[in-house]
């Protein structure tokens, strides 16, 4: 026997294995970010989110762009209840004003109420659970115990109670809704970060690092908390949905944004006793309030599908 | 198990007591004077606002106050509200309401949240599991009271299924529709849940071997599938009581139920310091029993819990 027919299993020229075997060692392995970022763009429900968040912030920015009438003057109480007409789509509330403007105009309170709870929550409470994860020890206990005492209050019976205070009765405005929720609502930013943040601590590359001689507080900021993000990144979108109905509701209870700030909230508020006879009152607020929640609630769980790589395997 | 009972019980006391006192520290910087709210425009002599102030330990430091409630609270002797009600003739009154429209909406969401969940899991990617998927998501977004008033125009007013407001005489059949709203975000979560629960243990090594030795179909799903996909969904319904209960501010308030929440929402109105702590220790309380209860269930059903300590 020569050694050129010795072959029992086809050589690896002939195997369809080749193609996939090879690795393209001239290309930069995808990191998570880059790998979630490929998935992420092939999915409509991220898509379509997208784009309406998209709409939204630049009808937060720039209202006048779409709606000409102030949303607080004309109102005229002859118009009460009034139907659509040229100009004014939606028809009118109960106290004459322009609906149509009315929406547009409440954008901007939930969106900027959204996105700054959200920020204060992210700065709290990623703050306090990487400390509390990385160094454990008597901060961790102290830290868990102090968010235990805001978690056991519900965010609307917490806020309830706190917007009561002399300091935010006085001056109420976007800045005190903000503080009520993001006080309320950092314990769980706080334990989803110590959570990944203890994931993470002990991985070798870590060690690695800290064996080279950085700190423990650069390992912290430059090692670990890169790579614990990504259920922070989660979180925080699901959450700005959750936090603009918080502010539409207590706006709605009457404990939120001052009168002065049109928000969907107070426009839901103020349609209840039009609701027997004119429904579409109601309807046009809450409509806007549900679509934008829900553009964030989608890109929420569509980024959580390409960040979980529990999700992966299909 | 005795010692991880002990030692969560250990840690429910801070928490408590952390709560009730930032809860009774805000109440007590509640702006106004709470008797001179009492009189309205007329000016009480003197004496009657002395006597007032010390029947009601307002002129006793903070601490004092403080130290007073927590006895009060746990002898269950809460004192009279400022129009000299008993608080705890109040709290026996509005509780079993809000209590009963709670374990509604616990109800319903249970068993429609995991029988969806179970179905959309069992058929991955199906036309079902899509629709409820997308469903499901409608539900989370739409904000409970923009629900409230949907539900209270179709089926109260305009359909005539079930009466618009509660009023007076809450049973199970009035309070179905607030339950129903209540209930349905917590529905489209434990419906979410389930489902990713049960696609999960699908692949898992045990339902595998469970259908290799020859049991049916409904025996696995039953007593393997849904078994082992339940442990997150118990959790998730038993931390989300408190929840309901801090919710019903909205839900009660639209329907017009006499419970926690509408007393609540109106003692904060008026001021009341001492029906909205103890109102509020009453459902930080609950909240707290609820959460250490679901752990204690977690830890028994997934032994790996205890073990971990």
């Amino acid at each position: 026997m020569t050694s050129n027919n010795s072959h029992f299993v086809a050589p690896i020229e002939e195997t369809p294995l080749l193609a996939t075997d090879t690795l393209k060692t001239d290309q930069a392995p995808l990191s998570l970010w880059a790998d979630a970022w490929r998935k992420l763009r092939r999915r409509p429900l991220f898509i379509i989110s997208a784009l309406l968040i998209l709409a939204l912030t630049i009808v937060a920015l720039f209202p006048d762009l779409l709606s000409t009438v102030p949303p607080n003057e004309g109102c005229e109480l002859a118009n009460s209840e009034g139907g659509p007409s040229a100009g004014h789509p939606f028809g009118y509330t109960f106290q004459g004003c322009d609906i149509y403007s009315r929406v547009i105009h409440g954008t901007r309170a939930s969106l900027s109420v959204g996105v700054l709870a959200v920020l204060c929550v992210l700065i709290v409470g990623v703050t306090f659970g990487a400390l509390a994860g990385f160094y454990g020890g008597w901060l961790d206990i102290v830290l868990a115990r102090l968010g235990d005492i805001f978690f056991a209050l519900p965010l609307i019976l917490g806020a309830l109670v706190i917007t009561q205070l002399p300091v935010f009765r006085q001056n109420k405005s976007v800045w005190t809704v903000v503080f009520v929720i993001a006080v309320l609502a950092w314990p769980q930013m706080a334990r989803i970060t110590r959570g990944a943040v203890i994931e993470v601590r002990n991985a070798d590359f870590v060690t690695a690092a800290r064996a080279l001689g950085v700190s423990p507080f650069g390992a912290l900021v430059r090692h670990v908390l890169p790579n614990a993000l990504a259920p922070v990144i989660v979180l925080a979108t699901l959450e700005l949905g959750v936090f603009i109905v918080a502010e539409a509701t207590l706006s709605f209870l009457g404990i939120g944004l001052p009168e002065g700030i049109m928000s969907w909230g107070h426009d839901i508020a103020a349609a209840q006793s039009s609701i027997r006879t004119k429904p579409e009152i109601l309807l046009y607020p809450a409509a806007a309030l549900s679509i934008t929640v829900l553009s964030f609630i989608m890109l929420g769980d569509a980024v959580r599908d390409a960040l979980d790589p529990k999700s992966r395997q299909r | 198990m005795v010692r991880y009972i002990l030692r969560r019980l250990l840690q429910v006391i801070p928490v408590f007591l952390g709560t009730t006192l930032l809860v009774y520290y805000m109440v007590f910087a509640l702006p106004g004077d709470p008797i001179a709210a009492l009189f309205g425009d007329r000016q009480p002599p003197q004496s009657v606002i002395d006597t007032l102030r010390s029947q009601y330990h307002l002129d006793q430091p903070f601490w004092v106050q403080y130290g007073i409630f927590l006895q009060n609270l746990f002898t269950f002797n809460l004192g009279n509200d400022f129009t000299g009600q008993p608080i705890a003739a109040t709290l026996a009154r509005v509780f079993p309401v809000t209590a009963m429209l709670a374990v509604e909406a616990l109800i319903i969401q249970a068993v429609f949240g995991v029988a969806f969940g179970v179905f959309a899991g069992l058929r991955r990617g199906s036309w079902f599991d899509s629709t409820v998927l997308v469903a499901s998501l409608v539900v989370i977004a739409v904000p409970t009271f923009v629900l409230g008033f949907v539900f209270q125009l179709v089926f109260g007013v305009q359909l005539g299924w079930a009466k618009p407001t509660v009023g007076a005489n809450a049973d199970w059949g009035n309070l179905l529709l607030p339950a129903v709203v209540l209930g349905l975000v917590s529905f489209a979560y434990v419906l979410r849940l389930t489902r990713a629960s049960v696609s999960e243990s699908m692949n898992a090594d045990y339902v595998r071997t469970a259908t290799a030795k020859g049991l049916s179909r409904p025996r696995v799903v039953l007593a393997h599938i849904l078994r082992n996909s339940l442990i997150p969904v118990v959790t998730y319904l038993g931390a989300n009581l408190g929840g309901l209960m801090g919710g019903a501010i909205v839900t009660e308030g639209i329907f017009n139920v006499p419970g926690v929440g509408n007393k609540l929402y109106q003692a904060v109105l008026r001021s009341e310091g001492p029906t909205i702590v103890s109102i509020v220790s009453v459902l930080v309380l609950v909240f707290v029993v609820a959460n250490l209860l679901v752990d204690l269930l977690y830890a028994w059903l997934d032994p790996r819990i205890r073990y971990d300590q």
